[in-house]
């Protein structure tokens, strides 16, 4: 049993140390908004935010993670999607298929939180998460839309 | 015909629920396009016609036959339908149907497949007309309450009018009357300039739910009692399983079973997907020897390059006499080029849950092709198809790979062996590198011919390599010819006509087939088709001493379509003043899924040799065009898809396999290399043409004819991570 503070509640999973928090999050804690894309770090698409830095999920394994750590997935990001990155997403309409952009919002909300007014180069350099779709230049726009509010 | 929709829905709640011992999925599950109440309304309320359901709340129920992708058809299509309806867009949502229900219905819904960029240019016809007839039943519904001929009353934003007596019901209310109405015979469209809902930038559908990850895709599916599986095929193509020794992982934590799937694979069904992934990956698997373990990409060029000299070939497009035009050429112009195996690389994996029992068996899957889908798992179920159907779920990108259903067959194979348990199968990363149908691999020959002025007086254009119909559909194939090989290259047609006017021409193909899978891959063989025309037109300019864009000018003065796009990016980038210092430009047009596209790229190449995409400007004309915004985020998401394509995208093959297994050997382009991408979209009317695609193929020879101003090099073969772009 390890014991988790996922979206602020506490919750005791049974799993391998070694499982990836990823899995833990889909699998165990039921949380399905944090995506699966490449395992490997590589991807982005299962960014979730550790004691408020963005970590990609599954290159984090379970027995790594303490009680303490405050885990915050998309589904925690707000409660009715009110994140101001959520909201200027959905006034750029910035998703397409939209399953690499839970992990790219996340993404952006840490950058925000670093850097409330990011430049152009600090998003090139912190926004590394692969979307196939193509949303790169929305993505882009929304988190600009996002810093000024 | 209500009734039998009415009752296939109630049949598949109810069954639901009895047979998995009450599904908790809400309406999340049965397929419903980001829709929350669409499957009760339907089970409640009577639809006007197959396209529309009104429930008394006034909600409107559109229903989509297309998958929705993230290329935006589901909020387009109900766009049409609701332009010609004439309700209040607020009121909108949609559903899918299922193939079982299309199938059972003798396919009013049509086609569902969803490929080819083909949603709205092949179905915006039934599907207005769809609406249009349901707006006419429920005119007619309440003509006949207030017993007045139905051409004094008129409908706005799902309010019916009669202005004589002052009267006034809406769509809601009359709904249920409409439905029992005959539809009407002769069904007008509106014309296209009138549109108020169609043809405008509205936001789309189902975009909130995809913010706060509420939105289910696939790989989120949960039942009650469900158990997830992990599968291994053969990584080298055609190979067989010898052996698999399940006793090394039957005691590890939470392994169900160890099922073998067919002859070349085996999966592990585990609690948690991670256990049946963990598992699979210490099961040792031993595999026959094939021929194919000996083929590599070096073999595979030569194979191709055998081909591009080759006698035989099938001939796509023939003019005049090429031979004769070469022969008495005053400049004869020869290039090779060549286009790897690309994988289409979704962002979600190959997935797909089944419930089997003795009675029946469903299927939840991500498809771009549910019917496809349903033929898969009713043959692969062993039941008859009204015991059968296929749940579309949200996918996480299709480009083609989608429309396949290996992974369909593999869960019912799996669920098959566990009747009553639902069974979640999701591939690995490496398990869908692996295991792609590749773009093809093709290489191909150009020999221009010029005049002593630089005319264009012949080309023939030798195309060596894989077929995608001989692996996808051989049926298709025309006296073993593939027609689709040729997209881009026709003499006509909607698919991709070759535009430019050149006295002799042969254009054809050696097809030289691996035993690497091919597939269809968003924008086909436009792609590569396109740049191999597009960078030799640029070759054929210099050594003709003329200007890029007025050579081709000049070639498809007879072409206005493809002409309007091309000098309308040509315009926009400053073709004709000079470009900033370091700046250089390259241009290109084609035409392909019926539209006409072209790019202007603008790039800097530095002395270490690094390339950077500054801007493109893009051109479409679709003809209609019906949203836009979503238009626009098409051509900025083909670029990234083309120009990662070109910066990156190759599979390779080593002792018969994939060499490329995860995202760190098979790069994506990402934000930081995203050029900024300006969209002119120059709807002229008249045809519907796709734009999920075709702009995808201008995106490598712009940048590519535009590395070539910047540093004296002609990269002919992709991708260009494999060149060294230092000037010469
Ligand atoms: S799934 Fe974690 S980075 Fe790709
Ligand atoms: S929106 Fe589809 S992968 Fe990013």
């Amino acid at each position: 049993m390890a014991r988790l503070t996922i979206n602020g509640k506490t919750i005791d999973v049974d799993a391998d140390g070694g499982t990836p928090l990823l899995w833990v999050i889909r699998e165990q804690a039921g949380l399905t908004g944090t995506k699966y894309g490449c395992g490997v770090a590589q991807c982005g698409a299962c960014t979730v935010h550790i004691d408020g830095a963005a970590m990609r999920s599954c290159s984090v394994t379970l027995d790594s993670i303490t009680p303490e750590q405050k885990i915050v997935t998309i589904e925690g990001l707000s409660n009715d999607s009110s994140h101001p990155v959520q909201k200027a997403w959905l006034a750029l309409d910035v998703p397409q298929c939209g399953y690499c952009q839970s992990g790219m919002i996340m993404a952006a909300a840490a950058l925000l939180q670093q850097k409330p007014k990011p430049t152009d180069e600090d998003i090139s350099t912190e926004i590394t998460n692969i979307c196939r779709c193509g949303t790169y230049n929305r993505v882009r726009a929304a988190i600009k839309q996002a810093s000024i509010g | 015909m209500t009734i039998a929709l009415d009752m296939s829905r109630r049949s598949f709640l109810g069954r639901s629920a009895a047979v998995a011992g009450g599904l908790t999925l809400g309406f999340h599950i049965p397929g419903l396009a980001g829709d929350k109440g669409a499957a009760l309304a339907a089970e409640t309320t009577p639809e006007v016609n197959a396209w529309v359901v009104i429930r008394p709340d006034e909600t409107v129920v559109i229903r989509v036959a297309r998958s929705e992708m993230g290329q935006g058809t589901l909020t387009g299509l109900a766009q049409l339908v609701a332009e010609e309806l004439g309700c209040d867009w607020k009121n909108v949502t949609t559903e899918y149907p299922t193939p079982g229900q299309n199938v059972a219905r003798k396919r009013v819904w049509q086609n569902f497949s969803t490929g080819g960029s083909r949603g709205i240019r092949e179905s915006n016809d039934y599907v207005r007309r769809g609406g249009a007839a349901a707006r006419m039943m429920l005119l007619q519904a309440a003509a006949n309450e207030w017993k007045v001929p139905v051409g004094e009353l008129s409908a706005k934003l799902g309010v019916i009018t009669h202005a004589a007596s002052g009267r006034s019901t809406t769509y809601g209310k009359v709904a249920a009357a409409a439905a029992q109405l005959p539809a009407p015979a002769d069904v007008p469209l509106k014309d296209p300039k009138d549109w108020t809902i169609a043809g405008k930038p509205l936001p789309r559908l189902d975009t909130a739910d995809k913010l706060n990850g509420k939105q289910v895709y696939g790989l989120d599916l949960k039942m009650p009692g469900m158990l997830n599986a992990a599968i291994k095929d053969a990584p080298v193509f055609g190979a067989t399983i010898k052996s698999f020794d399940a006793t090394k992982i039957e005691g590890m934590k939470g392994v169900r079973k160890v099922v073998p799937v067919g002859n070349s694979a085996v999966a592990v069904v585990a609690d948690t997907w991670w256990q049946a992934k963990t598992a699979l990956d210490a099961l040792p698997i031993v595999y026959d020897t094939t021929p194919n373990d000996k083929v590599s990409s070096e073999t595979i060029a030569a194979m191709l390059k055998e081909g591009l000299t080759a006698k035989e070939a099938y001939e796509g497009n023939k003019a005049g006499d090429v031979t004769a035009a070469l022969g008495s050429a005053a400049k004869k112009v020869e290039a090779v080029y060549s286009f790897p195996f690309q994988n289409h690389a979704t962002m979600e994996p190959m997935n797909a849950t089944a419930l089997y029992t003795a009675e029946r068996c469903d299927v939840w899957c991500p498809t771009q092709n549910g019917e496809a889908a349903f033929a898969a798992l009713v043959e692969a179920s062993g039941l008859p198809a009204d015991k059968c159907d296929v749940h579309k779920i949200n996918l996480g990108g299709g480009f083609g790979r989608r429309g396949m259903t290996d992974y369909v067959r593999q869960v019912v194979a799996i669920a098959k062996t566990m009747p009553g348990t639902p069974i979640k199968l999701i591939w690995s990363r490496e398990e869908d590198m692996t295991h792609g149908r590749y773009h093809p691999i093709t290489h191909a020959k150009l020999t221009g011919a010029l005049d002593a002025e630089g005319n264009l007086t012949g080309l023939h254009m030798r195309i060596s390599g894989q077929s995608i119909l001989s692996s996808v559909n051989p049926q298709a194939l025309q006296g073993g010819k593939d027609p689709a090989t040729f997209q881009g290259l026709n003499p006509g047609g909607a698919e991709g006509a070759f535009s430019y006017a050149i006295p002799n021409l042969l254009i054809d193909h050696a097809m030289r087939n691996t035993h690497v899978p091919p597939g269809f891959w968003r924008g086909v063989n436009l792609n590569q088709n396109a740049i191999y025309v597009e960078c030799f037109m640029d070759e054929l300019a210099l050594a003709a001493g003329k200007d890029p864009l007025a050579f081709r000018q000049k070639l498809l003065a007879k072409s206005p379509k493809n002409l309007a796009v091309l000098n309308a990016v040509a315009e926009k980038i400053g073709w004709n003043s000079p470009a900033p210092e370091g700046v250089h430009r390259g241009i290109a047009q084609i035409m392909g899924f019926g539209s006409y596209v072209a790019a202007a790229a603008e790039v800097s190449v530095d002395a270490k040799g690094t390339l950077k995409i500054l801007r493109i400007v893009a051109a479409t004309d679709p003809g209609h065009a019906v949203n836009p915004q979503q238009i626009a985020a098409q051509v900025e998401g083909s670029f990234a898809y083309g120009l990662s394509a070109c910066l990156y995208g190759e599979c390779t093959v080593k002792d018969g396999r994939i060499e490329q297994e995860n995202f760190d050997t098979y790069q994506i382009m990402k934000a930081d290399e995203m050029p900024k991408v300006e969209a002119l979209l120059m709807p002229s009317g008249g045809f519907w043409g796709g734009v999920g695609e075709p702009t995808i193929a201008v995106a490598a020879p712009a940048v590519l004819n535009a590395i070539f101003k910047a540093t004296g090099k002609r990269v002919r073969n992709l991708p260009l991570k494999n060149e060294d772009l230092r000037r010469a």
